[in-house]
Parts: structure tokens; C-alpha cells; sequence
């Protein structure tokens, strides 16, 4: 336990060092130039076994480095360089200075504490932490009263990805209604939170059209197919009002029904009223609805607490409703685990 | 992909310096709190800084800082004088959840918010730009305001609330916690002294509302509750329900948190769930209509049953 502490402890400070050495430099440092320099890289070079150990280690510390976000780059100083060198551009791996308010770091501050998501909710923590380290002081405390509970999709984090890499993806996609999954491919331009559900808007390779999903709904991993940066998603694309486009818009309640409501009853209908005149077999409530259909079936679901007077479309639709439930749950058939009821005049 | 712990630690140790640059003379155990990590694991990433500073090695070379008792003050960098940029994936994280804080209706302070999140995105650049991840959150702006001021107040409401799971509307006196925007809709959590525990009452199903001159004192044992599985969590002591669903009721799979979705047949399948109430169950099979059957409990069934029925009577319709 104490060597294996050590060694990380050695590869640490090796690490510090290699960055502290490419930020001070401007010449790309070639790998040999930087084995004679930073401490914990020293080596034979004559002796292949131990240069090819010296490659390895090099090689791991540069992914690691990368995996952290050091923006590591390679090239030649000179023309008559044959290898190419390493350095790192202090602009770019240098946060920017935030100017942020005692307000405005605490609104950061709570941000980063809404996330309900394992993964996002470490990078938001140590997002957060740099800008600590730039200075800024967050209070820990502060509160905007209403906080929203940040949660997304699996699906979110590699279609976010895609998204900014402008990278064209794969996934299987199911709605409710289908039998089996269907495999889909896709130039994503955005995800959308639309009324807490999570949406990807882009162009579908296969319909050759826009077409909007349901993040829940991809039931695989989100695969890249094409290059980054292979396609350009439309200029200005509204996405908050594509998604709510497809989704429907909430309808004018135009209609007016008069429901006789049994006294006490049918509280979830009672709220809805505009009117309600109350009478020896019960309420008169008037309310408004805007498609018959979909009303009708939600009065359905009070039963015997609510009979429709008026309007007779939706009476009728009610009652057809009403005789369609009643034929499928005559009894005994139901509760059994026998078949649906066969139809009428089928023995 | 989580970091190693190598990588973490380095991560640390870069945000370490620039962190302490900034605040000459913090005590080290401020300091620790701050980042996350015990005062000893502080102390041990000191003395790794120690030895590490600019080729050549030497004392001018190194990171240099001075210790005073408990205090320290970085007195050279060796050029790590701020933080690293922020990764794709941090910069994604914040600017989400800042556009989140920002359409979240009713809160305070947004502009706050907007000039946070305007500044967070100007520094993540391209990665924040590229991303476009858009949000908006429903409900009622002036009424979840209004609730968020009686919560800061510390008062407590009396309530009418909608209970959609018994079909009642109810009275009671609540002592609000917390307002927040879960799966769509907004909530108050508040300890409610009717049913003596922590509830989450929908704000668009609170009719009627009366801040009370009394103080909001929810007891000790009222803990917020964890939200991270979803805001309805059945428990098995629900009753559950099985129900044969047609093509065209398919969706309710994908609106309620099932136990179980099993194909029976290439155009039916048995969904079981767990329902806090068998009254709410009736209500949600009548309302689907015919494209759902009961197949268990027979009490349900039987129920659905006699309710179409009384109900076609009603209409003067008798079955044969």
C-alpha cells in the first residue's frame, strides 16, 4: 500500500512538473528533450528495452494529461526539427477571468448543486471548483427559493457530445406503440428540456427530413457514425419551438358541457367548474373542454358521480365509451387472466 | 468516463495553486472545506507542490509558499498561476443547470442567473456555443412566486389542495421546506400536519392559499425527500394492478412507472403497476376506456364493471 501510494505520488509529481515545464516553454520540446528535463522521465536511450519503457510512460502520461483537458500541443519549432515537439499554449489552457458578482457566483453555486445525475453532477462540482480556484468565492448557503431537480437521460451526455462535435449518430429508438425497436440515424443540431422531458431535434439520414426524439425513448447506446464536424445544423433553428411544434399546442377551450355531478363527488371535475347550481339529485357544473373526445373519456373515468346533460355529442361519446368498458369487463370474464372478451355472436 | 484517482489528485493539485494564490494567509483548514478534501490530504498535496516548479529545479525554480502555523500563502507559482479551462463536459454541466435556475419560473433573483450564465457561457466559448442545449420548464410564474415568498417568510399555509389519488379536495396547515421543479411539474414540500409527514404537493393542484400569522416549524424528523429516483416512488405495499393494454394504450408505460411489460399477444400486453389507491385505479381504467382491461384484482375489475353499469343506468341505458 505505502510503494503503490509512492508510485503515485512519484507519477503526480512528474505529472506537475511536465505541465509546469511545457507551459514555460515556447519551443516544442521533443520527447527526448523533455526526458532530459523533467525529473522521473530518466533513462538509457541506448538501451531499447528501457526507451521503449521511458515510450510507454511518456505515452500514458500524455493521455492522462489530455483525459484532464491540458490542451497539449504538438509540433515543430523549426523546419529542420525531424520529430515533433510538445508545448502548451498558456491562452489555452488558462480559464478565462469571470468577473462574476456575489450573486451571480452564488447562482453558479446553486447550479452546480441541482444536478441528479452521477456523472454531471461531478463535472458541474469540479467546474465549480475552478472557478473557485480562479478566485471567485461561492456561497455555500445561498438559496433561489424555487430550484429545479436537474435529471437527464442516458442518452443525454453522448448525444450532447455529438451535438458539439457536429458528429452524426445511431441508436434504437422505440415509441410505446411499437413492437420492437428501430434503428435510427441522425445529424443532431440539439437537445431540448421541454417541459422536464429531454428531446434531440436534428436531420434524420434515413426519412431525410427534421424529426424530433424522445431521449427516454433511445434504448441503446448512442453510437458515432460519421467525422466530427462532417455537417452544419441550420443557422438561427429555433429548438424550443420545433419541439413544442411537434408536441402539440395546448387547445382553446371552446366547448361547454353542463354535467349533473352526485353531491360531495367528482372533486376532479368540481375544480374545473365555472359554474355550479346545486339541485335534489345533485350539482348542475358547467365547465369548458376543448376536444369532445378526450373530455369525454376523462368524465368516463368518474363513472356513475358524473352524467353528462349537455352538449349530446359528448353524452353519446360517454355512452359509447361506457358500453365498450362494460362489455370488456363483463364478468366473469375479467380477473380470470382468460382472453378479452370475445365479440358478440362469437362462441 | 470517471478519472483515475492519479488524475483527480493532479486535477487538484492544479487548481491548488491559483485556489491559494488567490488567498494569501487561508487557513489551511478553510481551505480543505472548501475544496472537499481532509486537512491532511491538503497538507500532503502541500508538500507535493513543494518539490515540483521550473526546469532547473533549484530554489528559485520551485513552487514556494510560506507556512504559518495554520495559514498559508503561495509565494512563487512556477507559472500555474490560474486554473485549468473548464472540459467540455464541466462547461456542459454548468450551463445546463444555470439554463435550468434561469426558466425555472418563479425564482428569485433571476437576473442574477442570466448574467451568471451569460458570463459562464462567454467563458466556456466554443464548447458552450456548440452545444446548444435549450430548456424550458412549465407552470405558473405569479403563483409559484407567491408560494416561494410565504416559504421565505417562514410561515405557515393553510392549503386547498386537490388530492388526485382520492378524488378530494382537502383542507390542511402545512409548514413549507422547500419549492422546486421536478419531471415537469413544480412542487411544495412541506411538512403537512394532517398526515404528520414530509409531502410534495403539486403547485397547479394547491386551489386556494392563506399565509398564516403562525411560524413554519416542521419537526426535527422532517427530512427533504430524495428526489434522484423520480418524484412517485411505489412501494410495494401499494397494491398492485395488472392490466391487459391495446396498441392504443400503450403509452401508459411510458407515463407511469411500471413493475412489469410483458407481451401476451401481438397486439396485447399485460402491464402491472403499483397503485397507491384502488379508487385511483378505477378512475384511470374507466378513463382509458376499452383499449385497457382489468385482469387482476377481481375487485377492480368488478368495480369497472359496476360502475359502467350504474353509470349507463343513469343515461337510461340497461344492459342485457
Amino acid at each position: 500500500m505505502i510503494a503503490s501510494e509512492n508510485v503515485s505520488r512519484t507519477r503526480t509529481e512528474r505529472l506537475v512538473n511536465l505541465v509546469i515545464c511545457l507551459l514555460s516553454t515556447r519551443r516544442f520540446l521533443t520527447a527526448s528533450q523533455i526526458a532530459a528535463t523533467v525529473p522521473g522521465y530518466e533513462h538509457d536511450a541506448d538501451d531499447p528495452k528501457d526507451h521503449e519503457a521511458f515510450q510507454r510512460k511518456f505515452e500514458r502520461d500524455k493521455a492522462e494529461l489530455r483525459e484532464l483537458g491540458v490542451p497539449l500541443e504538438t509540433g515543430t519549432s523549426s523546419i529542420l526539427d525531424a520529430e515533433p515537439g510538445y508545448r502548451i499554449a498558456r491562452r489555452d489552457y488558462a480559464l478565462p477571468d469571470i468577473p462574476l458578482a456575489p450573486d451571480e457566483a452564488a447562482a453558479v453555486g446553486i447550479a452546480a448543486r441541482l444536478w441528479h445525475h452521477a456523472g454531471l453532477a461531478a463535472a458541474a462540482s469540479s467546474g465549480l471548483t475552478k472557478l473557485r480556484a480562479a478566485g471567485i468565492d461561492v456561497d455555500p448557503h445561498a438559496t433561489l427559493g424555487v430550484e429545479p431537480v436537474v435529471t437527464v437521460d442516458p442518452a443525454f451526455e453522448p448525444m450532447a457530445g455529438a451535438v458539439r462535435d457536429r458528429c452524426a449518430v445511431t441508436f434504437d429508438y422505440r415509441t410505446p406503440e411499437d413492437d420492437a425497436a428501430g434503428t435510427r440515424r441522425l445529424q443532431p443540431w440539439g437537445v431540448v428540456c421541454w417541459r422536464g422531458r429531454w428531446y434531440v431535434v436534428g436531420y434524420d439520414l434515413d426519412r431525410r427530413a427534421e424529426r424530433c426524439f424522445r431521449l427516454s425513448r433511445i434504448v441503446s447506446q448512442v453510437r458515432r457514425t460519421g467525422r466530427p464536424g462532417a455537417y452544419r445544423p441550420p443557422e438561427g433553428i429555433d429548438l424550443i419551438r420545433y419541439v413544442a411544434h411537434w408536441s402539440g399546442q395546448p387547445v382553446e377551450r371552446t366547448g361547454r358541457a353542463t354535467l349533473l355531478v352526485q353531491h360531495g363527488r367528482a372533486a376532479g371535475v368540481r375544480r374545473w367548474a365555472e359554474e355550479v347550481t346545486p339541485g335534489p339529485d345533485g350539482d348542475r357544473v358547467v365547465l369548458r373542454f376543448a376536444e369532445s373526445g378526450w373530455f369525454a373519456a376523462w368524465l368516463v373515468g368518474y363513472g356513475s358521480d358524473v352524467v353528462v346533460l349537455d352538449p349530446p355529442e359528448v353524452r353519446d361519446e360517454v355512452v359509447a365509451r361506457l358500453r365498450e368498458l362494460a362489455e370488456v369487463h363483463r364478468a366473469p370474464a375479467a380477473g380470470t387472466g382468460a382472453a378479452p372478451a370475445a365479440p358478440a355472436g362469437v362462441t | 468516463m470517471p478519472p483515475a484517482a492519479s488524475a483527480d489528485r493532479l486535477g487538484r493539485l492544479l487548481n491548488l495553486v491559483p485556489y491559494l494564490l488567490a488567498r494569501p494567509g487561508i487557513r489551511i483548514v478553510e481551505a480543505a472545506d472548501d475544496l472537499g478534501v481532509t486537512e491532511r490530504q491538503l497538507r500532503e498535496d502541500l508538500e507535493l507542490l513543494w518539490v515540483c516548479g521550473l526546469p532547473g529545479y533549484g530554489p528559485g525554480d520551485l513552487i514556494d509558499m510560506a507556512l504559518d502555523g495554520d495559514r498559508v500563502t503561495i509565494t512563487y507559482d512556477a507559472g500555474i498561476d490560474r486554473p485549468l479551462r473548464l472540459t467540455p463536459d464541466e462547461a456542459l454541466a454548468l450551463v445546463v443547470a444555470l439554463r435550468m435556475l434561469a426558466e425555472t419560473p418563479g425564482t428569485a433573483n433571476r437576473d442574477a442567473v442570466e448574467r451568471a450564465l451569460a458570463k459562464i457561457e462567454s467563458a466556456a466559448g466554443a464548447l458552450a456555443e456548440a452545444a446548444p442545449v435549450a430548456v424550458q420548464l412549465p407552470g405558473n410564474a405569479d403563483r409559484l412566486a407567491t408560494i416561494r415568498g410565504a416559504v421565505e417568510r417562514r410561515r405557515a399555509l393553510h392549503i386547498t389542495y386537490y388530492a388526485a389519488t382520492r378524488d378530494e379536495t382537502t383542507e390542511r396547515v402545512v409548514d413549507p421546506m422547500r419549492v422546486l421543479v421536478a419531471e415537469g411539474h413544480a412542487y411544495l414540500e412541506a411538512w403537512c400536519r394532517r398526515a404528520e409527514a414530509v409531502r410534495l404537493f403539486r403547485v397547479d393542484r394547491i386551489d386556494g392559499m392563506t399565509e398564516l400569522d403562525e411560524p413554519s416549524a416542521p419537526p426535527p424528523q422532517a427530512q427533504p425527500s430524495d428526489l434522484s429516483e423520480g418524484v412517485f416512488l411505489p412501494t410495494p405495499d401499494y397494491p398492485l394492478i395488472t392490466l391487459r393494454v391495446g396498441r392504443g394504450g400503450r403509452w401508459i408505460t411510458e407515463y407511469y412507472p411500471c413493475e412489469e411489460v410483458v407481451e401476451e399477444s401481438p397486439d396485447h400486453w399485460l402491464v402491472s403497476m403499483r397503485a397507491a389507491d384502488l379508487g385511483w385505479a378505477r378512475r384511470l381504467v374507466l378513463g382509458l376506456g376499452p383499449e385497457v382491461t382489468v385482469v387482476s384484482p377481481p375487485s377492480l375489475a368488478e368495480a369497472v364493471w359496476d360502475q359502467a353499469q350504474v353509470a349507463l343506468a343513469a343515461y337510461g341505458v340497461e344492459l342485457d
